[in-house]
């Protein structure tokens, strides 16, 4: 099984980005070994439609959950009818360098 | 002053940067001042998100026309999901997620890509009202007329463009184009393909940055400009200072006063309250003139 963490950064002690479709990586971690790749998001300079080109790359990674702090409505749609389950990280994370390297194993 | 224009219909863009400069209120005053010249012009109020035109120059606005645009919709059944459709689409208005395909009617520009490139056929397309256009007789034998765009729909530019199609000037009659604020693709869409380009501009810092941005647009399309520097008289010298600097004409000064303001939001024009700027708004007009034609 692997996630998607959107970060701000291409490392695992990276912050976690607050925003889904206009997040500066996809980190696609493999959450038991700790395993990831970083992908910088293709959509970050996008006028529009971010979300739902990010919700296309996390199908096509075949990812079965994505965690970040915000999900835009087009995001939310496509990753729903993709079956990808959504979690939303709070504030106090959010700002916390190091934040993903502490719930790995 | 219509012998200069040769029979072709010359098309003046009225546009600004910073919202609320007066761009309307210029492009009002230059359209009644060719009117009182006996030729009135077509005016386009092309300020699709919040048309405001109609308050000073009264249209009787008596033909309506929907704009709508094509959305896709995919036959899912005969769909392979091979992508080709996303791939194509470049405002991501069409997703392929697995054995989904998911249209997000409100990032579609109509462009007709994804059923052109779709490789089994099984894309069709549906309309879209996405807006209105009216137009009728205004003020001193004006033709008006507006595209409005429906409440909740993102996209102006396509309402915009059929606007310009759809509103045709008489030979000779000249156009004005009332364009929305901001620099972007509304104002590009509004100000492609006129002759000159009138910026309206206020002396205060804000104003200054933003005409900055649309004399660079204004570049960026080849489009000849002059400046009118609206409310003179409030802020600082920086506008007239850049205009000097960068070369830029200015052709008109309209004082900053109280009962411009008032006549405004009673719905009269400018030249209500200042007759006399009538024939300075004609000078305008034959210096545009001649400041296209000694291009052409």
């Amino acid at each position: 099984m692997t996630i998607i963490v959107t970060t701000s950064g291409p490392e695992l002690d990276s912050p976690v980005d607050p925003r889904f479709g206009r997040a500066a990586y996809f980190l696609v971690v493999d959450p038991v070994s700790s395993d990831y790749k970083a992908h910088p998001n293709p959509a970050l300079d996008a006028a529009g439609g971010a979300g739902t080109q990010a919700a296309q790359f996390a199908s096509s990674q075949g990812v079965e959950a994505v965690v970040s702090g915000a999900f835009g409505p087009n995001a939310f749609q496509a990753l729903e009818a993709a079956g990808i389950v959504m979690s939303l990280l709070g504030p106090a994370w959010l700002t916390r360098s190091g934040a993903l390297r502490c719930a790995l194993p | 002053m219509v012998d200069s224009l040769r029979g072709s219909s010359l098309r003046i863009a009225v546009a600004s940067g910073k919202g609320g400069t007066g761009k309307t209120t210029i492009a009002a005053s230059l359209a009644l001042s060719l009117a009182a010249a006996g030729s009135p012009p077509l005016f386009l109020d092309c300020d699709v998100e919040a048309p405001n035109a109609h308050l000073i120059l009264h249209p009787n606005l008596g033909r309506r026309e929907d704009v709508a645009i094509l959305i896709p919709r995919v036959d899912e059944a005969a769909c392979t999901h091979c992508g080709r459709c996303a791939e194509v689409c470049q405002y991501h208005a069409i997703a392929v997620l697995g054995k989904r395909v998911m249209v997000f009617p409100p990032l579609c520009h109509g462009c007709g890509s994804c059923r052109e490139q779709c490789p089994e056929h099984v894309i069709s397309e549906t309309p879209s009202v996405i807006g209105v256009l009216e137009a009728g007789p205004a003020r001193a034998g004006i033709a008006f007329a507006r595209g409005v765009l429906n409440i909740g729909e993102p996209m102006a530019g396509p309402v915009i463009r059929r606007l310009k199609q759809w509103a045709k000037p008489e030979a000779g009659q000249p156009v004005i184009l009332d364009a929305p604020p901001g620099t972007s693709c509304p104002v590009v869409e509004s100000i492609r393909r006129t002759d000159f380009l009138l910026l309206v501009t206020e002396p205060t810092p804000f104003g200054l940055h933003d005409l900055k941005l649309a004399v660079e647009v204004s570049r960026e399309l080849g489009l000849p400009v002059g400046i009118v520097i609206n409310r003179d008289g409030v802020g600082n010298a920086g506008v007239e200072d850049y205009c000097r600097a960068e070369n830029l004409p200015i052709l008109l000064h309209i004082p900053y006063e109280r009962a411009i303001a008032e006549a405004t939001a009673r719905g009269r024009s400018l030249l209500d309250v200042h007759p006399e700027l009538e024939t300075r708004f004609q000078a305008v007009f034959e210096m545009i003139v001649d400041a296209v034609g000694a291009r052409a």
